[in-house]
């Protein structure tokens, strides 16, 4: 990695103040304001990541800017690092060229106060100016009551012309989901414009992780977003880990992979079901929620939560998978297996239905690079990107195949979904057979200073989680990334030229997570 | 075969899938609830959902209470897309502060007579995301709730039970 770094800068003349190798696989590249955007740009053109982390944390008297990019050949991660003086609090902004890195800049703006010198959208994304009055920044250390002064207003982007006209929706839906507000802006039927406005369940989760212990956190980290409860918090769990300098045996490492995949299928039959009834195809979307509710009673029966939820503690996994209760997974596949074939024949059997979801939905594999869409709704997209490849340990033992499409469109999205919840039982299966009978948690645990970072491939995409403690083993700093963070923005360039009654299938074939985006 | 025909044949071959619940309690509740909801409701009690910021696992507790295996339309209870279909607000989250306008005019929208339940243990005190700085910390807090339903989440089976107390105390 080393030789790899003096070759990048040789090639685009670039210099670094500072290297720094952390944790094996992480490497912190620290550079001058004026080299932060040209180094940034050179990482971003070498891999296919995009920008996958951009965050700020306060330190004593300067602010810390971090942007993470993957290197996926060499399964480690860059972080390009810059120091911002208390007294001039700005940094150049990089979303003109990376436009994945725009919406982490708008957040550090409205979050630490520091200004992007250049980026060209100034708004709040999750304290909305409603509610929130401007000059609060919530994640400074010395934020304390919010400060009362005045109010403002959201501006929406608005297209003008002949015959255009505005369609609002939400936050409150007429289904049972989550909050947000959706613009359409449409000529006679097709969508032209949409804007999805979110944060409506902001609930300050990094903030509330502040001063608490890792054991604390862990809990809340499932909280983050309820239906990916395990890919957070083992990706929380990773990184205190990592800096407490704790190896996690390998069964315990199975264990979480077990229960990550049940987690999957979950979330990919609600996609699927979804789906289906989106377009009013009905049996299939019951069927699909027979087998999904088979899946949580499982999961209720493995772990006492039907949503997998107190199963990653630091130091490995909660409870031992025992071999009655390996019976049972084997049984509840087996009698699934049936339902699964059925659904599968119904939804590739009804032309109607192909005729609604074929073409549906288009996102091009160029702007799924620009917003950084990653992920099953990348990977539908063309980009070959999956943490389980390379990035987690268990994965590595194992023989299996990342399914991917390029079309892009929901059927591509419909059809990862079900190769993917297939993969996850071969998986599942394989894990299993080589489970062991050695212990699931480490021995000793002690609190170290450090920091480090947790990544973990959920349902939706790559899971990150950052994590900064100081002495006394408390949490400094813990930045999120959900990856619904990214793929709303796509799910806004997937449904133009769309019309209206065909945004609720493509939004359940993104099926993206509320609560994850607005933490 | 067409693909009509061949929903039909796996219907009947499926069968009544709403009895295959290993929690027998569940049909016992049920026909309660039906019983209550025909005196007291005229055979449909309608609730409209709000999430305040939840973490989305109410929010699919209570789509799997609506699945065909626990199919709690058929005791009568009805999700209604408007509030002005509405008996009763169920509410779950903490209440984020982007939401309290929203949750009100929802409320505001429903017509007389309505009450609200709360779902979930952030919808009753903040639960885990008490003491944030965005957080209103309950329903209670912003409306008047008439009943909780308590667990993180609470089980379809769980809800179910709560909402026959609930009817029964009216």
């Amino acid at each position: 990695m080393e030789k790899f770094l003096t070759d990048l800068e040789t090639n685009y003349k670039l210099k670094s103040i500072k290297q720094l190798k952390n944790h094996d696989n992480e490497f912190y590249v620290e550079v001058a304001a004026a080299q932060f955007n040209a180094y940034c740009l050179a990482l971003h053109k070498t891999f296919i990541s995009t920008v996958m982390t951009m965050f700020a944390e306060e330190q004593k008297d300067h602010f810390i800017i971090y942007c993470g990019f993957a290197a996926e050949k060499m399964a480690a991660w860059i972080f390009v690092v810059l120091k911002v003086d208390k007294n001039k609090p700005e940094f150049p902004s990089i979303a003109r060229q990376i436009y994945a890195a725009n919406l982490f800049e708008r957040e550090m703006r409205e979050m630490f106060g520091l200004e992007p010198t250049g980026n060209p959208d100034g708004r709040r994304l999750r304290l909305h100016d409603e509610v929130w009055p401007e000059g609060n920044f919530p994640l400074r250390k010395d934020f304390g009551k919010e400060k009362d002064k005045a109010l403002g207003e959201y501006r929406f982007s608005k297209v003008d012309g002949e015959g255009i006209f505005e369609v609002p929706v939400g936050p409150v839906h007429a289904g049972i989901i989550g909050p947000g507000h959706f613009r359409f802006s449409v000529a006679g039927e097709p969508i032209i414009n949409l804007e999805i406005r979110l944060g409506f369940t902001h609930r300050g989760i990094e903030k509330l992780l502040e001063g608490k212990t890792v054991n604390e956190a862990v809990k809340l980290s499932e909280a983050v977003s309820g239906v990916s409860s395990v890919a957070h918090s083992w990706a929380f769990c990773q990184a205190a880990e990592k800096i407490c300098g704790i190896k996690v045996p390998r069964s315990a490492n199975y264990t979480r992979a077990i229960y990550l995949e049940l987690e999957r299928m979950y979330n990919h039959l609600a996609a699927i079901g979804g789906i289906a009834l989106d377009v009013g195809f009905s049996q299939p979307a019951a069927l699909a929620a027979i087998i999904k509710e088979a899946l949580h009673q499982l999961n209720e029966k493995l772990t006492g939560s039907r949503f997998l939820k107190g199963t990653n503690v630091i130091g490995g996994a909660a409870k031992k998978i025992s071999s009655e209760e390996e019976k049972l997974i084997w049984g509840t596949f087996s009698s699934l297996a049936k339902d699964f074939a059925e659904l599968k024949e119904m939804l590739s059997g009804s032309v109607s239905f192909l005729d609604r979801v074929d073409t549906t939905g288009w996102l091009r594999k160029k702007s799924a690079e620009d917003f950084g869409v990653l992920g099953l709704s990348g990977r539908a997209s063309g980009i070959n990107f999956d943490l389980r490849q390379g990035f987690m340990p268990p994965y590595d033992d194992l023989d299996f195949k990342i399914a991917t499409a390029t079309t892009g469109d929901v059927l591509a999205r419909l059809n990862l979904r079900l190769e993917e919840f297939a993969a996850s039982i071969s998986i599942i299966k394989k894990l299993l057979n080589s489970l062991s009978a050695e212990t699931i948690l480490a021995a000793k645990i002690e609190n170290r200073a450090g920091f480090g970072l947790g990544v973990v491939e959920g349902a939706r995409g790559p899971v990150l989680y950052w994590v900064s403690l100081n002495k006394s083993g408390k949490i400094e700093r813990c930045k999120i990334v959900d990856p619904s963070f990214r793929s709303w923005q796509g799910l806004s360039y997937a449904v133009l030229d769309n019309i209206i009654p065909d945004f609720p299938v493509c939004n359940k074939s993104f099926d993206l997570s509320y609560a994850g985006n607005d933490l | 075969m067409s693909t009509l025909d061949k929903l039909i044949t796996n219907c009947l071959r499926r069968g009544i899938v709403t009895r295959s619940i290993e929690a027998k309690e569940y049909e016992l509740l049920g026909a309660e609830l039906k019983g209550l909801i025909n005196r007291r409701f005229a055979r449909s009690f309608n609730i409209r959902e709000v999430d305040t910021g939840s973490c989305g696992a109410c929010e699919a507790e209570i789509i799997a209470a609506n699945n065909p295996l626990y199919d709690i339309s058929r005791f009568g209870v009805n999700f209604v897309a408007s509030p002005r279909h509405a008996d009763a607000l169920l509410v779950t989250g903490p209440v984020s502060k982007n939401m309290v306008l929203a949750l009100k005019k929802t409320y505001e929208a429903m017509p007389e007579p309505k009450f609200v339940i709360s779902c979930g243990d952030c919808a009753f005190d903040g639960g885990v995301f008490l003491n944030s700085y965005y957080v209103e910390g309950g329903i209670s807090k912003v409306l008047p709730v008439a009943f909780h339903i308590p667990g993180c989440p609470p089980t379809p089976l769980e809800i179910i039970k709560k909402l026959l107390t609930v009817l029964n105390k009216l």
